[in-house]
């Protein structure tokens, strides 16, 4: 355990300009938010307090926003609004918008109907009612709507990492996908002492007396301001071409790392969701993608692989990865998983992508009009021999592999199969596997590698050569580790790939990763 | 002063207030008395515009109020509530300088205005930066009272200015209310259900039920020469008590005062009031004395009751 935390703090040592930047980017990014939700929030609630019938509209759909899930919302805000900032500040600025907008109708609704008969009556006018009476004593109540605010927004900043917005999500999903602990952690720590900061400032606020309260209100503004300002700071860039890396691609050996240390390539870089990177590339939000060589949507939005020509990626060839427990449990297994061995080439499973990612086909069609066309397909046998639970990551690929396992297991064998798909990274799925709680998964000899084994940089370069070197690297350190069996590959090759569309990268004449790092060098 | 022409305020069908009548002399304390519900406050709250009537009109001065604006309108009538709507965010001093602030009086007028007001209502200069969570409720209706006293108002208006308070604190307000001298330069309306401080407190008494003014008349009108079998019943449980405060003996002459032990009693007081001291002081006599100070006579118990009786044989009489 000391160890465990020791490696954290250097960890955190080290990146410490990038955990200063990304936490600043997360404070501003937060701060920003949150003023243009109160900037937004507290005259709706003005509104509805004075005009109570909209009231339960205005509420209504206030607390709808915040019923959806935040990476739909965001993933919503990208075909109005494109990726980066400006989606993710109007997605946070939704989320916090119901708290200040409830407090508010709340705390002015509550103020003493004699208070407010007596300003009247005194002879002052709506506004100064409002500005010197109800706002004031309504403020308690506003600031713990602007404090609940407050913590929502810092906790989903987290996602905007997803839609290169930046902040401490960078670390905590780069981590995740990266099965780096200490990654998640130097992420997540500052995220929730973030929270519990302002949780705390703001709650020390709220306790004032009144006429304190009314000081501080005076102040707050500026606060908000300055704090929000932070977020422009690291902003500042500029490079000919933009690229979008995905958080785990930006912490790879094989991937922006090698980038930087065998190619050289400098170029402006943004981190981005991969769910979120292809169609950003389209919409020529940016230029230059880390994709994967099979996804469908390189087909579907006109993308072109850079020639990989100093040969930093390291082959990815999918097989299943199953329990060794599992395979005594269920002794058809094996067998029935390795009738797909060698039926999908790259081709078929782009193509295959390209149904699900682009034409929006589901993925149990696709799996099956595949097998019923390579005579594969059995109907099901009705399993009563026990459970076999399958696993998936969370992209297409992996769900039509599911499902074909899924009715290869059903068609072939007497087992029943749950599955669970959609498991975050390769972490989740990784350790969903050796905790018992799935019995196999499709994996990549690369990922298998380079996030799971992590050897030394010797290993890596020596068993990197051939695919055939790295499978069986792979299959033994796997099998006396975690007694876990790498089955026979399934054919295809899904490697990273550094992407470009198709008309810039003929204009720009790029084919080649090294052709890019020229054209960036050129001034 | 106040004049008040076929007022009705109607919510739906419901008549709250049903084409009244009325007119209030300057300088006069007018109780508007009824139970709940019988359209007092509404009336009241119509004459600064708090509720806008649906029909009728209401002249202050000779201005039809309802063509001022209202925010202008209210900064020069005083209001006073129930429940004293003192603003808890606010220092005293900052709740009794709302309307000079509004009025944009100076910072030194307004100063000094608020501790005179505060010494007037019996109020330590140290309660001027206190806020009025850390007052008794007694204090807090003096320091509404204040408040709407501040910019010297020609009318007050008063909304159950008493009726949260406890029955001894209510006396003692009652008698610093006769005494106040700003007061006696008011033209006052006054809503409250209790009877016996309308009779204590009102020149005039308007009696409502169900949005009608029943009737109209001094303390001593209402009582003795009731209107109808509502007026006398609503009048009934306190009927004694009443009437020895509607009464007063014939007053000293011209420049004279009451005395008793030394200490002079207003030369209106009642004859409830005149018995109260004699009992308190456990005196034999309340002297009468004249201009020139001079006793001229002497007031027994017995003189007290029979003035009493004569009273009432004279309006058996009429």
């Amino acid at each position: 355990m000391n160890d465990q935390q020791q490696t954290l703090w250097q960890f955190m040592q080290e990146q410490s300009d990038k955990l200063l930047t990304q936490t600043l980017e997360h404070i501003g990014l937060t701060f920003i938010s949150l003023f243009l939700a109160v900037l937004v929030g507290l005259p709706l609630g003005i509104l509805i307090a004075r005009k109570r019938k909209l009231s339960g509209s205005v509420l209504g759909v206030a607390g709808v926003l915040q019923t959806i899930p935040s990476i739909a919302l965001l993933g919503f805000m990208i075909p109005l609004l494109g990726i980066g900032p400006k989606p993710a500040i109007v997605a946070l600025l939704l989320y916090a918008l119901l708290p200040i907008i409830r407090n508010t109708y709340t705390g002015i609704t509550g103020v003493d109907s004699a208070v407010k008969e007596a300003a009247t009556a005194m002879g002052m006018s709506k506004w100064q009612i409002l500005l010197k009476v109800e706002l004031p004593l309504a403020m308690p109540v506003i600031l713990a709507g602007i404090r609940t605010a407050t913590v929502i927004t810092v906790g989903v900043a987290t996602l905007a990492s997803y839609i290169a917005a930046g902040g401490l999500g960078e670390f905590i999903f780069g981590g995740i996908s990266l099965n780096n602990t200490n990654m998640i952690l130097a992420g997540a720590i500052p995220a929730a002492l973030l929270a519990i900061i302002f949780d705390f400032l703001l709650s020390r606020v709220q306790n004032l007396n009144l006429k304190k309260i009314n000081t501080a209100t005076k102040v707050l503004p500026l606060i908000l301001i300055v704090l929000a300002s932070l977020y422009l700071i690291p902003s500042a860039y500029g490079s000919k071409l933009t690229a979008g890396f995905t958080p785990e691609f930006m912490g790879r050996q094989d991937g922006n790392l090698g980038l930087k240390s065998k190619y050289g390539l400098k170029i402006h870089t943004i981190v981005i969701s991969d769910a979120v990177m292809y169609k950003a590339a389209y919409e020529k939000q940016l230029d230059v993608i880390s994709g994967y060589s099979t996804d469908g949507r390189l087909k579907a939005y006109d993308l072109v692989v850079l020639k990989d020509d100093k040969g930093i990626f390291p082959p990815y060839y999918a097989a299943p990865i199953v329990r060794d427990e599992s395979l005594k449990q269920f002794p058809e297994l094996e067998k029935t998983l390795n009738l797909l061995s060698g039926k999908i080439n790259d081709t078929v499973m782009t193509e295959l992508n390209y149904r699900t990612d682009y034409l929006h086909e589901s993925p149990e069609r696709v799996a099956k009009d595949f097998l019923v066309a390579h005579n594969l397909w059995k109907p099901e046998r009705g399993g009563k021999d026990g459970v076999v639970r399958i696993g998936s990551k969370i992209f297409g690929e992996q769900y039509i592999l599911a499902n074909m396992y899924s009715m290869l297991i059903k068609g072939y064998t007497d087992y029943d199969v749950s599955t669970k798909t959609g498991l975050g990274g390769t972490k989740i799925c990784f350790d969903a596997l050796t905790n018992n709680q799935i019995d196999f998964y499709p994996e990549y000899t690369g990922t298998g590698l380079l996030v799971i084994l992590q050897p030394s940089i010797k290993t890596i370069n020596l068993v990197e050569t051939s695919k055939e070197k790295t499978y069986n690297y792979d299959k033994q350190e796997f099998e006396s580790r975690y007694h876990i069996k790498w089955l026979q590959p399934i054919g295809f090759n899904n490697a990273y790939a550094l992407m470009m569309r198709q008309k810039q990268a003929k204009d720009l004449h790029v084919n080649t990763i090294t052709d890019l790092k020229n054209y960036l060098e050129r001034k | 002063m106040i004049k008040v022409e076929h007022l009705g305020k109607h919510f739906g069908k419901v008549k709250a207030v049903d084409d009244i009548s009325f007119e209030v002399a300057e300088h006069e304390n007018m109780v508007l008395l009824g139970t709940s519900g019988c359209g007092k406050t509404t009336t009241l709250k119509m004459l600064n515009r708090l509720i806008e009537p649906t029909h009728g009109k209401i002249f202050i001065n000779n201005k039809n109020i309802l063509e001022q604006q209202p925010e202008v309108l209210r900064r020069g009538i005083g209001y006073v509530l129930q429940n004293n709507g003192l603003f808890p965010h606010y220092t005293i001093a900052e709740n009794i300088a709302i309307v000079p602030q509004l009025l944009k009086w100076d910072e030194k007028r307004i100063q000094y205005r608020v501790s005179e007001l505060l010494e007037k209502l019996h109020l330590s200069n140290d309660y001027l930066n206190v806020y009025p969570n850390e007052l008794s409720g007694g204090q807090q209706q003096r320091v509404g009272l204040a408040r709407a006293l501040v910019a010297d108002p020609p009318v007050l208006l008063m909304d159950e200015p008493f009726g949260a308070l406890d029955n001894v604190t209510k006396a003692k307000i009652h008698a610093e209310f006769k005494a106040l001298d700003e007061l006696k330069r008011k033209t006052i309306i006054m809503v409250t259900h209790d009877v016996q401080e309308a009779f204590e407190l009102g020149d005039r008494i308007c009696l409502m039920d169900a949005g009608k003014i029943v009737q109209s008349g001094t303390p001593a009108d209402l009582l003795l020469k009731p209107k109808n079998k509502f007026v006398r019943d609503f009048l009934n449980e306190q009927r004694l008590e009443l009437e020895f405060r509607a009464i007063k003996p014939p007053p000293p002459p011209e420049g004279g005062t009451f005395e008793l032990h030394g200490k002079a009693l207003p030369a209106d007081i009642s004859l409830w009031a005149l018995l109260e001291q004699l009992k308190f002081t456990e005196a034999e006599h309340i002297a009468v004395l004249d201009h020139q100070h001079k006793e001229i006579k002497k007031l027994s118990f017995d003189d007290l009751m029979s003035v009493f009786y004569n009273y009432k044989k004279e309006q058996r009489h009429e």
